[in-house]
């Protein structure tokens, strides 16, 4: 993952984001999603070169999502920053969940 | 699992974290440092994150309590070396890390620890004068 950051010149602050953010996710699918897939891609606009991370689980899904992206909300116990604090540190961010299906969430960073 | 050592110099622990910071390592260096502050008897804590390239606000919520447990403990903690693009990506996640104190360096947080005592220092004579003027 910080490879792929390096690999499309990253900013050192946006690959420490983009590593966070990720961190936070992933542990988000392996705590409520009971585990999961990763998939990472370098992306590519007409103008720019970016990294997208996928995450996706099979999961509980979010019942309410506007509650579970707001600062300090958490059904486990952590301080409720994970999706919220995601989302803030990415350029691109899309949740894509349904109650007893499952979760994927799709994270860009592109580069400035 | 690895662990972090905990080096004990004069009246203060120091930690210095030059591995990644796994759940499970923050939780077993939260557990051994509360053990050395009661084994030692230190009033300082320095922990050494220079070497660490993200805090997420798992770590950061450990390092918190870490704090949190050796206040109760009687000891202070101080987190040194924390890289810009970490200090950024903290508040931009949301998590300011309060009650915890940051110095720079290991150095400078040697020196805030240090003062600390002395202003405990004149804090008591502080409080001794009035009882003084009171008997007087």
């Amino acid at each position: 993952m910080r490879t792929v950051a390096v690999g499309v010149k990253l900013s050192l602050v946006d690959q420490t984001k983009i590593v966070t953010a990720a961190s936070e996710l992933a542990r988000n699918t392996l705590v409520y999603g009971g585990g999961g897939e990763v998939e990472v891609t370098r992306v590519h606009n007409d103008r720019r070169a970016g990294i997208r991370i996928v995450f996706a689980d099979q999961g509980p899904g979010i019942v309410d999502l506007d509650l579970a992206l707001t600062d300090g909300y958490t059904t486990g116990g952590g301080l409720g920053l994970g999706l919220s604090g995601a989302r803030r540190l990415v350029d691109e961010f899309d949740i894509d969940t349904e109650p007893g299906k499952g979760t994927t969430i799709t994270i860009v960073k592109w580069c400035r | 699992m690895e662990r972090v050592p905990v080096l004990k110099i004069g009246d203060i622990l120091l930690v210095s974290i030059q591995i990644d910071m796994e759940d499970q390592v923050a939780l077993q260096l939260q557990e051994d440092l509360a053990e050395r502050i009661v084994a030692t008897g230190v009033h300082g804590v320095i922990i050494d994150i220079s070497a660490l390239d993200i805090v997420d606000s798992f770590v950061g919520r450990t390092l918190a309590a870490i704090a949190s447990v050796s206040r109760v403990l009687d000891a202070e903690t101080v987190v040194v070396g924390m890289r810009p693009a970490v200090a950024i990506t903290l508040v931009e996640l949301g998590l300011s890390l309060p009650g915890i104190r940051t110095a720079l360096n290991v150095e400078l947080g040697i020196a805030m620890l240090g003062s600390r005592e002395t202003v405990d220092v004149l804090g008591d004579e502080g409080e001794t004068d009035p009882a003084v003027l009171t008997r007087e």
